[in-house]
Protein backbone atom coordinates (compact mmCIF):
# COMPACT_ATOMS: atom_id res chain seq x y z
CA UNK A 1 0.00 0.00 0.00
CA UNK A 2 1.24 3.45 -0.87
CA UNK A 3 2.18 5.77 1.97
CA UNK A 4 0.46 8.72 0.34
CA UNK A 5 -2.32 8.39 -2.22
CA UNK A 6 -3.86 11.25 -4.09
CA UNK A 7 -7.11 10.15 -5.66
CA UNK A 8 -8.78 12.12 -8.43
CA UNK A 9 -8.50 15.54 -6.84
CA UNK A 10 -10.04 18.62 -8.37
CA UNK A 11 -9.20 22.01 -6.89
CA UNK A 12 -10.75 25.37 -7.72
CA UNK A 13 -9.78 28.96 -7.00
CA UNK A 14 -13.20 30.53 -7.11
CA UNK A 15 -14.52 29.68 -10.55
CA UNK A 16 -11.18 28.68 -11.97
CA UNK A 17 -10.24 25.05 -11.94
CA UNK A 18 -6.57 24.69 -11.08
CA UNK A 19 -6.38 20.91 -10.73
CA UNK A 20 -8.43 18.86 -13.15
CA UNK A 21 -8.52 15.41 -11.67
CA UNK A 22 -5.12 14.20 -10.58
CA UNK A 23 -4.14 10.88 -9.03
CA UNK A 24 -0.73 9.69 -7.97
CA UNK A 25 0.96 7.88 -5.15
CA UNK A 26 4.10 8.01 -3.09
CA UNK A 27 5.54 4.84 -1.58
CA UNK A 28 7.51 4.72 1.62
CA UNK A 29 11.17 5.58 1.11
CA UNK A 30 10.74 7.01 -2.36
CA UNK A 31 11.77 10.39 -3.72
CA UNK A 32 8.98 11.55 -6.00
CA UNK A 33 9.25 14.63 -8.17
CA UNK A 34 6.37 16.66 -9.57
CA UNK A 35 7.68 18.73 -12.42
CA UNK A 36 6.03 21.19 -14.73
CA UNK A 37 5.99 24.80 -15.83
CA UNK A 38 4.88 27.75 -13.79
CA UNK A 39 1.13 27.61 -13.25
CA UNK A 40 0.84 23.88 -13.90
CA UNK A 41 -0.63 23.41 -10.41
CA UNK A 42 2.32 21.95 -8.52
CA UNK A 43 2.04 24.18 -5.46
CA UNK A 44 -1.74 23.81 -5.45
CA UNK A 45 -1.34 20.04 -5.15
CA UNK A 46 1.02 20.34 -2.18
CA UNK A 47 -1.31 22.81 -0.48
CA UNK A 48 -4.18 20.39 -0.99
CA UNK A 49 -2.18 17.52 0.49
CA UNK A 50 -1.25 19.45 3.65
CA UNK A 51 -4.69 20.96 4.12
CA UNK A 52 -4.03 24.60 3.24
CA UNK A 53 -6.53 24.13 0.42
CA UNK A 54 -9.42 21.72 0.19
CA UNK A 55 -10.30 19.92 -2.99
CA UNK A 56 -13.77 20.10 -4.48
CA UNK A 57 -13.54 16.44 -5.39
CA UNK A 58 -11.27 13.54 -4.63
CA UNK A 59 -9.34 12.51 -1.59
CA UNK A 60 -5.92 12.45 0.02
CA UNK A 61 -5.04 9.22 1.83
CA UNK A 62 -2.05 9.11 4.16
CA UNK A 63 -1.06 5.77 5.68
CA UNK A 64 -4.50 4.40 4.92
CA UNK A 65 -6.30 7.29 6.58
CA UNK A 66 -8.40 9.83 4.71
CA UNK A 67 -6.90 13.23 5.55
CA UNK A 68 -8.79 15.27 2.95
CA UNK A 69 -10.79 17.11 5.59
CA UNK A 70 -8.09 17.28 8.25
CA UNK A 71 -7.21 20.96 8.91
CA UNK A 72 -3.69 22.10 8.05
CA UNK A 73 -2.56 22.47 11.65
CA UNK A 74 -3.30 18.81 12.40
CA UNK A 75 -1.27 17.43 9.49
CA UNK A 76 2.21 17.83 10.91
CA UNK A 77 1.55 15.64 13.93
CA UNK A 78 0.48 12.84 11.59
CA UNK A 79 4.06 12.75 10.31
CA UNK A 80 3.94 14.99 7.28
CA UNK A 81 6.02 18.16 7.09
CA UNK A 82 5.77 20.83 4.40
CA UNK A 83 8.62 23.09 3.29
CA UNK A 84 6.67 25.88 1.61
CA UNK A 85 7.54 27.74 -1.54
CA UNK A 86 9.58 30.86 -0.82
CA UNK A 87 10.85 29.32 2.49
CA UNK A 88 8.42 31.34 4.64
CA UNK A 89 10.67 31.26 7.69
CA UNK A 90 9.56 33.46 10.59
CA UNK A 91 11.75 36.49 9.90
CA UNK A 92 11.24 38.07 13.32
CA UNK A 93 12.20 34.92 15.21
CA UNK A 94 15.73 33.64 15.68
CA UNK A 95 17.03 30.58 13.87
CA UNK A 96 16.69 28.58 17.08
CA UNK A 97 13.14 29.81 17.68
CA UNK A 98 12.22 28.90 14.11
CA UNK A 99 13.52 25.37 14.64
CA UNK A 100 11.56 25.12 17.89
CA UNK A 101 8.45 26.15 15.94
CA UNK A 102 9.06 23.14 13.72
CA UNK A 103 8.72 20.92 16.79
CA UNK A 104 5.64 22.81 18.02
CA UNK A 105 3.42 19.74 18.27
CA UNK A 106 6.04 17.45 19.80
CA UNK A 107 5.78 16.52 23.46
CA UNK A 108 8.88 14.31 23.73
CA UNK A 109 11.44 16.82 24.96
CA UNK A 110 14.47 14.56 24.98
CA UNK A 111 13.82 13.17 21.53
CA UNK A 112 13.23 16.70 20.27
CA UNK A 113 16.61 17.77 21.64
CA UNK A 114 18.18 14.88 19.71
CA UNK A 115 16.40 15.96 16.54
CA UNK A 116 17.76 19.48 17.06
CA UNK A 117 21.29 18.06 17.32
CA UNK A 118 20.66 16.10 14.13
CA UNK A 119 19.43 19.21 12.31
CA UNK A 120 22.42 21.24 13.51
CA UNK A 121 24.65 18.37 12.38
CA UNK A 122 23.12 18.44 8.94
CA UNK A 123 23.14 22.24 8.71
CA UNK A 124 26.19 23.48 10.64
CA UNK A 125 25.53 26.99 9.40
CA UNK A 126 22.24 27.07 11.28
CA UNK A 127 24.04 26.23 14.50
CA UNK A 128 26.57 29.01 13.89
CA UNK A 129 23.69 31.44 13.43
CA UNK A 130 21.21 30.05 15.91
CA UNK A 131 20.67 33.37 17.68
CA UNK A 132 20.43 35.41 14.51
CA UNK A 133 17.02 36.59 13.29
CA UNK A 134 15.87 34.40 10.41
CA UNK A 135 15.09 37.48 8.32
CA UNK A 136 18.77 38.37 8.22
CA UNK A 137 19.85 35.05 6.69
CA UNK A 138 20.76 34.67 3.03
CA UNK A 139 18.37 32.90 0.66
CA UNK A 140 20.30 29.64 0.85
CA UNK A 141 20.46 29.74 4.62
CA UNK A 142 16.74 30.46 4.80
CA UNK A 143 16.10 27.43 2.61
CA UNK A 144 18.21 25.34 4.97
CA UNK A 145 16.29 26.75 7.90
CA UNK A 146 12.96 25.96 6.24
CA UNK A 147 14.15 22.39 5.68
CA UNK A 148 15.59 22.10 9.17
CA UNK A 149 12.36 23.46 10.62
CA UNK A 150 10.38 20.79 8.75
CA UNK A 151 12.75 18.06 9.92
CA UNK A 152 12.24 19.17 13.54
CA UNK A 153 8.82 17.51 13.50
CA UNK A 154 10.58 14.22 12.73
CA UNK A 155 8.35 13.58 9.71
CA UNK A 156 7.75 10.31 7.91
CA UNK A 157 7.29 12.26 4.70
CA UNK A 158 8.51 15.69 3.80
CA UNK A 159 6.95 17.67 0.96
CA UNK A 160 9.11 20.38 -0.53
CA UNK A 161 7.99 23.18 -2.77
CA UNK A 162 10.62 24.63 -5.11
CA UNK A 163 13.59 24.32 -2.76
CA UNK A 164 15.97 25.57 -5.47
CA UNK A 165 14.03 28.74 -6.24
CA UNK A 166 16.21 31.84 -6.40
CA UNK A 167 19.42 30.08 -5.38
CA UNK A 168 22.80 30.10 -7.08
CA UNK A 169 23.84 26.87 -8.88
CA UNK A 170 26.30 25.98 -6.11
CA UNK A 171 23.62 26.35 -3.46
CA UNK A 172 21.16 24.40 -5.58
CA UNK A 173 23.62 21.50 -5.63
CA UNK A 174 24.07 21.78 -1.88
CA UNK A 175 20.31 21.76 -1.27
CA UNK A 176 19.81 18.73 -3.50
CA UNK A 177 22.64 16.89 -1.73
CA UNK A 178 20.83 17.53 1.53
CA UNK A 179 17.53 16.27 0.08
CA UNK A 180 19.32 13.06 -0.86
CA UNK A 181 20.74 12.78 2.66
CA UNK A 182 17.27 13.29 4.14
CA UNK A 183 15.97 10.55 1.88
CA UNK A 184 18.86 8.26 2.80
CA UNK A 185 17.97 8.90 6.45
CA UNK A 186 14.65 7.13 5.84
CA UNK A 187 12.33 10.05 5.18
CA UNK A 188 10.05 9.84 2.17
CA UNK A 189 10.30 12.91 -0.08
CA UNK A 190 7.72 14.53 -2.35
CA UNK A 191 9.43 17.24 -4.31
CA UNK A 192 7.97 19.95 -6.51
CA UNK A 193 10.47 21.61 -8.81
CA UNK A 194 10.77 23.81 -11.84
CA UNK A 195 14.38 22.72 -12.08
CA UNK A 196 13.38 19.47 -13.76
CA UNK A 197 16.90 18.34 -14.49
CA UNK A 198 17.96 18.49 -10.86
CA UNK A 199 14.71 17.00 -9.62
CA UNK A 200 14.85 14.06 -12.02
CA UNK A 201 18.50 13.42 -11.15
CA UNK A 202 17.63 12.57 -7.52
CA UNK A 203 14.06 11.23 -7.90
CA UNK A 204 12.99 7.60 -8.12
CA UNK A 205 9.84 8.40 -10.04
CA UNK A 206 8.29 11.56 -11.40
CA UNK A 207 5.04 13.02 -12.65
CA UNK A 208 4.89 15.73 -15.28
CA UNK A 209 2.14 18.30 -14.85
CA UNK A 210 0.60 20.53 -17.45
CA UNK A 211 -2.23 22.97 -16.66
CA UNK A 212 -3.71 20.92 -13.87
CA UNK A 213 -3.27 17.46 -15.34
CA UNK A 214 -0.65 14.75 -15.22
CA UNK A 215 0.56 14.29 -18.80
CA UNK A 216 3.42 11.89 -18.20
CA UNK A 217 4.67 9.66 -15.43
CA UNK A 218 7.33 7.07 -14.91
CA UNK A 219 10.81 6.31 -13.65
CA UNK A 220 12.88 9.43 -13.32
CA UNK A 221 15.60 7.99 -15.53
CA UNK A 222 13.15 7.09 -18.27
CA UNK A 223 11.63 10.55 -18.16
CA UNK A 224 15.03 12.12 -18.40
CA UNK A 225 15.52 10.34 -21.69
CA UNK A 226 12.03 11.04 -22.96
CA UNK A 227 12.11 13.29 -25.99
CA UNK A 228 9.12 15.43 -25.07
CA UNK A 229 10.44 15.96 -21.54
CA UNK A 230 13.88 16.81 -22.89
CA UNK A 231 12.39 19.36 -25.22
CA UNK A 232 9.94 20.97 -22.85
CA UNK A 233 11.71 20.84 -19.50
CA UNK A 234 15.36 20.01 -19.86
CA UNK A 235 16.16 22.56 -22.54
CA UNK A 236 17.79 20.07 -24.84
CA UNK B 1 6.05 70.75 42.09
CA UNK B 2 2.98 71.06 39.91
CA UNK B 3 5.07 70.04 36.90
CA UNK B 4 5.99 66.74 38.56
CA UNK B 5 2.44 66.22 39.65
CA UNK B 6 1.19 66.75 36.07
CA UNK B 7 3.89 64.44 34.78
CA UNK B 8 2.90 61.68 37.21
CA UNK B 9 -0.77 62.12 36.33
CA UNK B 10 0.12 62.02 32.65
CA UNK B 11 2.08 58.80 33.09
CA UNK B 12 -0.82 57.32 35.02
CA UNK B 13 -3.40 58.22 32.39
CA UNK B 14 -0.94 57.07 29.75
CA UNK B 15 -0.60 53.74 31.56
CA UNK B 16 -4.33 53.19 31.15
CA UNK B 17 -4.09 54.08 27.46
CA UNK B 18 -1.14 51.70 27.13
CA UNK B 19 -3.05 48.81 28.71
CA UNK B 20 -5.98 49.41 26.35
CA UNK B 21 -3.64 49.92 23.39
CA UNK B 22 -2.17 46.47 24.00
CA UNK B 23 -5.54 44.97 23.11
CA UNK B 24 -5.70 46.92 19.85
CA UNK B 25 -2.13 46.24 18.90
CA UNK B 26 -2.12 42.51 19.68
CA UNK B 27 -5.35 41.88 17.82
CA UNK B 28 -4.10 43.92 14.89
CA UNK B 29 -0.77 42.13 14.90
CA UNK B 30 -2.35 38.69 14.87
CA UNK B 31 -5.71 38.97 13.16
CA UNK B 32 -4.81 42.06 11.04
CA UNK B 33 -8.06 43.70 12.06
CA UNK B 34 -9.01 46.79 14.05
CA UNK B 35 -11.36 45.85 16.85
CA UNK B 36 -13.22 49.09 17.36
CA UNK B 37 -15.43 47.46 19.99
CA UNK B 38 -12.38 47.13 22.23
CA UNK B 39 -13.04 50.45 24.00
CA UNK B 40 -16.54 49.39 24.95
CA UNK B 41 -15.28 46.25 26.65
CA UNK B 42 -13.65 48.67 29.13
CA UNK B 43 -17.06 50.10 29.93
CA UNK B 44 -18.55 46.61 30.34
CA UNK B 45 -15.74 45.70 32.75
CA UNK B 46 -16.39 48.79 34.85
CA UNK B 47 -20.14 48.09 35.00
CA UNK B 48 -19.49 44.51 36.08
CA UNK B 49 -17.31 45.74 38.95
CA UNK B 50 -19.81 48.37 39.99
CA UNK B 51 -22.75 45.96 39.91
CA UNK B 52 -20.87 43.17 41.66
CA UNK B 53 -19.94 45.49 44.54
CA UNK B 54 -23.20 47.42 44.83
CA UNK B 55 -25.74 44.67 44.17
CA UNK B 56 -23.72 41.51 44.70
CA UNK B 57 -21.92 42.68 47.80
CA UNK B 58 -18.64 41.23 46.57
CA UNK B 59 -15.35 42.54 47.94
CA UNK B 60 -13.57 44.79 45.40
CA UNK B 61 -10.83 42.27 44.59
CA UNK B 62 -13.38 39.56 43.79
CA UNK B 63 -15.40 42.03 41.73
CA UNK B 64 -12.34 42.91 39.65
CA UNK B 65 -11.60 39.23 39.11
CA UNK B 66 -15.20 38.66 38.05
CA UNK B 67 -14.95 41.57 35.57
CA UNK B 68 -11.75 40.13 34.10
CA UNK B 69 -13.38 36.73 33.64
CA UNK B 70 -16.55 38.25 32.22
CA UNK B 71 -14.68 40.42 29.70
CA UNK B 72 -12.40 37.55 28.69
CA UNK B 73 -15.43 35.46 27.80
CA UNK B 74 -17.09 38.46 26.13
CA UNK B 75 -14.00 39.02 23.98
CA UNK B 76 -13.85 35.39 22.87
CA UNK B 77 -17.57 35.37 22.11
CA UNK B 78 -17.34 38.59 20.07
CA UNK B 79 -14.45 37.14 18.10
CA UNK B 80 -16.08 33.82 17.34
CA UNK B 81 -19.58 35.13 16.59
CA UNK B 82 -18.93 38.46 14.89
CA UNK B 83 -15.42 38.42 13.45
CA UNK B 84 -14.30 34.87 12.71
CA UNK B 85 -16.87 34.25 9.96
CA UNK B 86 -15.56 37.38 8.22
CA UNK B 87 -11.81 37.01 8.63
CA UNK B 88 -11.50 35.45 5.19
CA UNK B 89 -14.06 37.74 3.63
CA UNK B 90 -13.17 39.41 0.38
CA UNK B 91 -13.02 42.86 1.96
CA UNK B 92 -11.32 43.70 5.25
CA UNK B 93 -13.84 46.54 5.50
CA UNK B 94 -16.50 43.94 6.37
CA UNK B 95 -14.74 43.17 9.66
CA UNK B 96 -14.12 46.83 10.38
CA UNK B 97 -17.78 47.72 9.93
CA UNK B 98 -18.82 44.72 12.03
CA UNK B 99 -16.50 45.94 14.78
CA UNK B 100 -18.18 49.34 14.74
CA UNK B 101 -21.52 47.52 14.91
CA UNK B 102 -20.40 45.49 17.91
CA UNK B 103 -19.28 48.71 19.57
CA UNK B 104 -22.77 50.24 19.20
CA UNK B 105 -24.34 46.97 20.29
CA UNK B 106 -22.36 46.95 23.55
CA UNK B 107 -23.15 50.63 24.21
CA UNK B 108 -26.84 50.14 23.60
CA UNK B 109 -27.10 46.99 25.67
CA UNK B 110 -25.45 48.91 28.51
CA UNK B 111 -27.92 51.74 27.92
CA UNK B 112 -30.78 49.27 28.18
CA UNK B 113 -29.48 47.52 31.28
CA UNK B 114 -27.96 50.40 33.25
CA UNK B 115 -29.71 53.46 31.83
CA UNK B 116 -28.20 56.60 30.35
CA UNK B 117 -27.46 58.36 33.60
CA UNK B 118 -23.86 58.72 34.62
CA UNK B 119 -23.25 56.73 37.79
CA UNK B 120 -20.55 57.47 40.27
CA UNK B 121 -17.99 54.74 40.50
CA UNK B 122 -16.36 54.25 43.85
CA UNK B 123 -12.68 53.52 43.65
CA UNK B 124 -11.65 49.93 44.27
CA UNK B 125 -8.08 50.89 45.10
CA UNK B 126 -7.29 50.43 48.78
CA UNK B 127 -3.82 52.03 48.54
CA UNK B 128 -3.42 55.32 50.45
CA UNK B 129 -2.06 58.43 48.72
CA UNK B 130 1.64 59.08 48.87
CA UNK B 131 2.57 62.51 50.24
CA UNK B 132 6.00 63.69 49.21
CA UNK B 133 8.18 66.76 49.56
CA UNK B 134 6.62 67.91 52.81
CA UNK B 135 3.05 67.91 51.53
CA UNK B 136 3.58 69.83 48.30
CA UNK B 137 3.31 66.70 46.11
CA UNK B 138 0.54 64.16 46.57
CA UNK B 139 0.35 61.07 44.45
CA UNK B 140 -2.98 59.28 44.75
CA UNK B 141 -3.26 55.59 45.44
CA UNK B 142 -5.04 55.14 42.11
CA UNK B 143 -2.10 56.69 40.30
CA UNK B 144 0.38 54.40 42.01
CA UNK B 145 -1.69 51.27 41.38
CA UNK B 146 -2.27 52.23 37.73
CA UNK B 147 1.41 52.76 36.99
CA UNK B 148 2.45 49.60 38.83
CA UNK B 149 -0.25 47.58 37.05
CA UNK B 150 0.96 48.83 33.69
CA UNK B 151 4.56 47.83 34.47
CA UNK B 152 3.51 44.40 35.72
CA UNK B 153 1.27 43.79 32.69
CA UNK B 154 3.96 44.85 30.22
CA UNK B 155 6.60 42.68 31.87
CA UNK B 156 4.22 39.74 32.16
CA UNK B 157 3.10 39.97 28.55
CA UNK B 158 6.64 40.30 27.23
CA UNK B 159 7.69 37.22 29.20
CA UNK B 160 4.60 35.34 28.06
CA UNK B 161 5.34 36.01 24.41
CA UNK B 162 9.05 35.35 24.64
CA UNK B 163 8.98 32.31 26.90
CA UNK B 164 5.80 30.33 26.37
CA UNK B 165 4.77 28.12 23.49
CA UNK B 166 1.47 29.96 23.12
CA UNK B 167 3.34 33.28 23.00
CA UNK B 168 5.70 32.04 20.32
CA UNK B 169 2.70 30.73 18.40
CA UNK B 170 1.24 34.25 18.53
CA UNK B 171 4.41 35.66 16.98
CA UNK B 172 4.38 32.98 14.31
CA UNK B 173 0.72 33.61 13.45
CA UNK B 174 1.28 37.37 13.30
CA UNK B 175 4.03 36.83 10.74
CA UNK B 176 2.63 34.13 8.52
CA UNK B 177 -0.65 32.34 9.18
CA UNK B 178 -0.07 29.68 6.52
CA UNK B 179 3.42 28.78 7.69
CA UNK B 180 2.17 28.78 11.30
CA UNK B 181 -0.47 26.20 10.37
CA UNK B 182 2.17 24.03 8.77
CA UNK B 183 3.97 24.03 12.13
CA UNK B 184 0.82 22.63 13.73
CA UNK B 185 -0.39 25.89 15.25
CA UNK B 186 -4.16 26.29 15.48
CA UNK B 187 -4.58 29.77 14.03
CA UNK B 188 -8.20 30.23 15.14
CA UNK B 189 -7.28 29.19 18.66
CA UNK B 190 -4.40 31.64 18.70
CA UNK B 191 -6.62 34.49 17.52
CA UNK B 192 -9.18 33.60 20.22
CA UNK B 193 -6.42 33.63 22.85
CA UNK B 194 -5.36 37.07 21.67
CA UNK B 195 -8.90 38.38 22.05
CA UNK B 196 -9.11 36.79 25.49
CA UNK B 197 -5.93 38.49 26.68
CA UNK B 198 -6.85 41.84 25.13
CA UNK B 199 -10.32 41.80 26.69
CA UNK B 200 -9.02 40.77 30.11
CA UNK B 201 -6.66 43.74 29.95
CA UNK B 202 -9.55 45.98 28.89
CA UNK B 203 -11.39 44.99 32.06
CA UNK B 204 -8.36 45.93 34.14
CA UNK B 205 -8.08 49.23 32.28
CA UNK B 206 -11.76 49.93 32.88
CA UNK B 207 -11.40 49.46 36.62
CA UNK B 208 -8.28 51.62 36.77
CA UNK B 209 -9.80 54.34 34.62
CA UNK B 210 -13.04 54.51 36.57
CA UNK B 211 -11.19 54.46 39.89
CA UNK B 212 -9.15 57.49 38.83
CA UNK B 213 -12.03 59.30 37.07
CA UNK B 214 -14.98 58.02 39.10
CA UNK B 215 -17.90 58.26 36.75
CA UNK B 216 -19.45 55.68 34.48
CA UNK B 217 -21.97 55.74 31.65
CA UNK B 218 -22.46 53.57 28.54
CA UNK B 219 -20.11 55.82 26.51
CA UNK B 220 -17.29 55.85 29.06
CA UNK B 221 -15.21 53.42 27.05
CA UNK B 222 -15.57 55.08 23.66
CA UNK B 223 -13.18 58.03 24.00
CA UNK B 224 -10.42 56.20 25.91
CA UNK B 225 -10.82 53.44 23.33
CA UNK B 226 -10.23 55.85 20.45
CA UNK B 227 -7.31 57.45 22.27
CA UNK B 228 -5.74 54.08 23.01
CA UNK B 229 -6.12 53.24 19.34
CA UNK B 230 -4.30 56.49 18.59
CA UNK B 231 -1.64 55.46 21.12
CA UNK B 232 -1.21 52.11 19.38
CA UNK B 233 -0.81 53.77 15.99
CA UNK B 234 1.44 56.41 17.54
CA UNK B 235 3.80 53.79 18.96
CA UNK B 236 3.60 51.59 15.87
CA UNK B 237 0.61 49.29 15.57
CA UNK B 238 1.46 45.64 16.10
CA UNK B 239 4.31 46.50 18.47
CA UNK B 240 3.92 45.84 22.20
CA UNK B 241 6.63 48.25 23.40
CA UNK B 242 5.13 50.68 20.90
CA UNK B 243 1.79 50.49 22.73
CA UNK B 244 3.57 51.35 25.99
CA UNK B 245 5.49 54.29 24.55
CA UNK B 246 2.52 55.54 22.55
CA UNK B 247 0.19 55.27 25.55
CA UNK B 248 2.49 57.06 27.98
CA UNK B 249 3.33 59.83 25.51
CA UNK B 250 -0.33 60.35 24.73
CA UNK B 251 -1.25 60.55 28.42
CA UNK B 252 1.54 63.00 29.20
CA UNK B 253 0.75 65.20 26.19
CA UNK B 254 -2.93 65.23 27.13
CA UNK B 255 -2.34 66.21 30.75
CA UNK B 256 0.29 68.83 29.87
CA UNK B 257 -1.99 70.19 27.18
CA UNK B 258 -4.82 70.48 29.69
CA UNK B 259 -2.62 72.05 32.34
CA UNK B 260 -0.55 74.50 30.34
CA UNK B 261 -2.43 75.26 27.16
CA UNK B 262 -6.15 74.73 27.35
CA UNK B 263 -8.32 72.09 28.89
CA UNK B 264 -10.78 72.38 26.02
CA UNK B 265 -8.05 72.05 23.45
CA UNK B 266 -6.35 69.03 25.05
CA UNK B 267 -7.87 66.46 22.72
CA UNK B 268 -7.16 68.61 19.67
CA UNK B 269 -3.53 68.81 20.78
CA UNK B 270 -3.35 65.04 21.26
CA UNK B 271 -4.68 64.33 17.79
CA UNK B 272 -2.58 67.14 16.31
CA UNK B 273 0.57 65.49 17.65
CA UNK B 274 -0.58 62.20 16.17
CA UNK B 275 -0.94 63.80 12.74
CA UNK B 276 2.56 65.26 12.95
CA UNK B 277 4.09 61.95 14.07
CA UNK B 278 2.40 60.08 11.26
CA UNK B 279 3.57 62.60 8.66
CA UNK B 280 7.15 62.23 9.85
CA UNK B 281 7.05 58.53 10.60
CA UNK B 282 4.06 56.86 8.95
CA UNK B 283 4.60 53.50 10.67
CA UNK B 284 4.64 55.06 14.14
CA UNK B 285 7.52 55.43 16.57
CA UNK B 286 8.49 51.75 16.79
CA UNK B 287 6.58 50.60 13.75
CA UNK B 288 8.18 48.51 11.10
CA UNK B 289 8.13 49.41 7.48
CA UNK B 290 5.63 47.01 6.09
CA UNK B 291 7.09 45.00 3.30
CA UNK B 292 4.77 43.51 0.79
CA UNK B 293 5.32 39.80 0.55
CA UNK B 294 5.72 38.44 -2.94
Amino acid sequence: MAMLEIKDIEVYYGMIQAIKGISFEVNEGEVIALIGANGAGKTTILHTITGLLSPKKGSVIFEGKDITKVPAHKIVSLGMAHVPEGRRVFAELSVYENLKMGAYTRKDKEETAKTLEMVYGRFPRLQERKNQLAGTLSGGEQQMLAMGRALMSHPKIIVMDEPSMGLSPILVNEIFDIIQEVSAGGTTVLLVEQNAKKALSIADRAYVLETGKIVLEGDAEELMNDDSVKKAYLGE
Amino acid sequence: MSFISYLVNGISLGSVYAIIALGYTMVYGIAKMLNFAHGDVIMVGAYVVMTAIASGGLPPAAAVLLAVVFCTILGVVIESVAYRPLLNAASSLAVLITAIGVSYLLQNVALLVFGANTKSFSSVVPVPALVLAGGSLTISGETIVTIVSCIVIMAGLTLFIKKTKAGQAMLAVSEDKGAAQLMGINVNGTIALTFAIGSALAAVAGVLLCSAYPSLNPYTGAMPGIKAFVAAVFGGIGSIPGALIGGILLGVIEIFGKAYISSQMADAIVFGVLIIVLIVKPAGILGKNIQEKV
